[in-house]
């Protein structure tokens, strides 16, 4: 009877602890970065700081904070947010409807479909888009940071799976209601796929956030970088040193990994914050959009 | 009647009309512009100036380069590491989650599982360089404090490959089981109330019922992968290395990028892109045609 009880035991234990250090991983060296980032550099030197800050300080945030590369940078994101993210999602949405039509009541539907899938299958690829985002005078411009990707294949396709697993009776009724396509897009099929558009909206606005390569190549004036490929020069180019010489004279609690890890952190706030209340609907949106009954 | 019909189906060609346009521009003037390939490239006089036409010279000069099967090959093995644990990890780790009873502490793994793969290769890469870093990063420290010599990881040709592959699959294997605990979740409990009469344990249910069940999935995402097989991930790679470690670590993409946008040799970069993107087409096309087949996947 003994044993019998230990062995029911024994297997969700192991397995919960098992998964449970699993997850801690992805944690954890974000943890250690932010313990970083709060403490003394002195305590940073020595190797004395692991998953807590130690002699807590902020001076790290505040000279980050202070900098002003840091708030242009900042601003040229919130940019391509504030012009991508409204864009991005009406193209999406009028592009997603028509082609959730049944073939039969929509006929150019198939040619319209395969012309957007081919560009999943074959790309130009960078070189030749480099040098039309060149040739269209785009470089240096927040459209090039913001057009060549406003179409995004793939949420289309999430969102117009969505769609045909609508009830058709509600878009029948309207139509016999008199109501247009359009009418039927906004007022109806809108407002039922709320949780599919919210998945859409986080990828968006974390695919925007995200980005740094469209900016690094795109453009030459560095005060015209977003935040990320603003970061990349700060964070991950082994020669560039932050700080110059008579700041290290003035600050002597603060270094370049301090400083590195403070920008780190406030990169990902935004993100941390958001995500984890969006997570029952991107979960749902992800499943629904690509599997079908 | 038919004039009604007409003029409704207007609507929705007009919606579709901003779409064709940037997919035009964006897309297949981009397609067109792979000419490029085939010239002596001159960015200033233009896709439709009088470029130079020079046949096959690119291709030639990229295949006498013995480093592009270098390239190639670290591509290669990169990129077939990744799919395969890619698959298997997240596939191991929904079983056992499947088997937590409680959905609190199930949703918290969830909620961190997710976490990395929200956070861009610029933040994870330079959160990675600290802490591997072989002199005063954590990782190190812990292995120098239980004995051991530290090891440059991301300096060191022979780490190279293992650092990337084994943190990009634990970048994106939560993100990954999203499928997979929906396939678990579909599975009928009458299974698994049959399966415990016909005594089975745990394990076997989980064998014999959850892998069988997700097993459509499975096959799907395995098929569809194929197409990635020559994208090892730009973006990983490039932030995290540095002209040390190009005899492993160097990729199609970033060989592709260093020889068009850096050393500007605008034909013989778009000769190894088009050679990329007519592989990839082959393989995409075949995999799409497969999963149809084989598990009735239809993409839209």
């Amino acid at each position: 009877m003994r044993t019998w009880t230990n062995k029911k035991y024994i297997f969700p234990v192991i397995n919960g602890t098992i998964l449970g250090i699993l997850a801690l991983t992805c944690l954890a060296p974000l943890v250690h970065i932010f313990a970083i980032a709060f403490s003394d550099n002195n305590e940073v030197v020595k190797g004395a700081v692991t998953l807590w800050p130690k002699s807590f300080t902020l001076s790290s945030f505040t000279f980050v904070l202070e900098r002003q590369e840091f708030w242009q940078a900042f601003g040229v994101t919130l940019k391509r947010i504030a012009i991508g993210l409204p864009l991005n999602m009406l193209l999406t949405i009028i592009t997603a409807y028509p082609l959730s039509k049944e073939s039969l009541t929509f006929r150019p539907r198939t040619f319209y479909v395969w012309f957007m899938f081919f560009t999943m299958l074959f790309a130009g690829g960078l070189i030749p888009t480099y040098m039309l985002v060149r040739q269209l005078n785009m470089l240096d411009s927040i459209w090039a940071l913001v057009l060549p990707g406003a179409l995004q294949v793939y949420n289309v396709i999430l969102l117009l799976n969505f769609f045909r697993q609508l009830p058709k009776e509600i878009s029948e009724a309207a139509y016999m209601d008199g109501a247009g396509h359009w009418q039927t897009l906004w007022k109806i099929y809108v407002p039922t796929s709320m949780a599919a558009l919210a998945t859409l909206i986080l990828f968006t606005v974390v695919g925007h956030w995200n980005a740094w390569f469209d900016g690094m190549i795109y453009m030459n004036m560095p005060e015209k970088y977003p935040l990320q490929t603003f970061l990349r020069t700060v964070i991950t180019m082994p020669d560039f040193k932050y700080l110059k010489a008579d700041d290290w004279k003035n600050l002597q609690s603060i270094s370049d990994r301090t400083t590195r890890s403070a920008q780190i952190i406030i990169a990902s706030v935004p993100i941390l914050l958001v995500y984890p209340f969006l997570q029952k609907y991107f979960v749902k949106g992800i499943v629904l959009g690509s599997v079908k009954g | 009647m038919n004039v009604i019909k007409k003029s409704k189906n207007l609507s929705l060609h007009l919606m579709l009309l901003p779409a064709m346009i940037l997919l035009i521009v964006f897309s297949y003037i981009p397609m067109a512009g792979i000419v490029i390939a085939f010239q002596d490239f001159i960015p200033a006089k233009g896709f439709l100036g009088n470029q130079e036409w020079v046949g096959l010279k690119n291709f030639e000069l990229i295949s006498t380069n013995p480093f592009v099967y270098r390239v190639l090959q670290n591509t290669l093995i990169i990129a077939f590491a990744k799919i395969l644990l890619g698959l298997a990890i997240p596939i191991a780790f929904a079983i056992f989650l499947n088997e937590i009873r409680s959905s609190a502490y199930k949703r918290t793994l969830q909620t961190l599982v997710y976490l990395p793969h929200f956070l861009s290769w610029v933040l994870l890469g330079g959160i990675l360089i600290d802490i591997l870093s072989p002199s005063t990063g954590i990782v190190n420290n812990l292995l120098k404090s239980l004995g051991f010599n530290p090891i440059f990881f991301l300096g060191d040709p022979k780490w190279f490959q293992p650092t990337v592959i084994i943190t990009d699959v634990w970048k994106e294997f939560g993100w990954s089981t999203i499928l997979y605990l929906a396939a678990i979740t579909a599975i009928n409990p009458s299974l698994y109330e049959s399966a415990k009469i016909d005594g089975a344990g745990r394990f076997r249910q989980m064998i014999s019922v959850t892998l069988p069940g997700m097993s459509m999935i499975i096959a799907m995402l395995a098929i569809l992968s194929i197409g990635n097989i020559l994208n090892a991930g730009f973006d990983q790679i490039f932030n995290l290395y540095h002209a040390g470690v190009y005899e492993t670590g160097d990729i199609i993409d970033t060989f592709v990028y260093r020889m068009g946008l850096i050393d500007a040799k605008f034909g013989p970069a778009a000769a190894v892109g088009l050679f990329k993107s007519i592989v990839s087409l082959i393989l995409i096309t075949v995999s799409y045609y497969c999963a149809y087949r084989f598990a009735d996947y239809r993409i839209f």
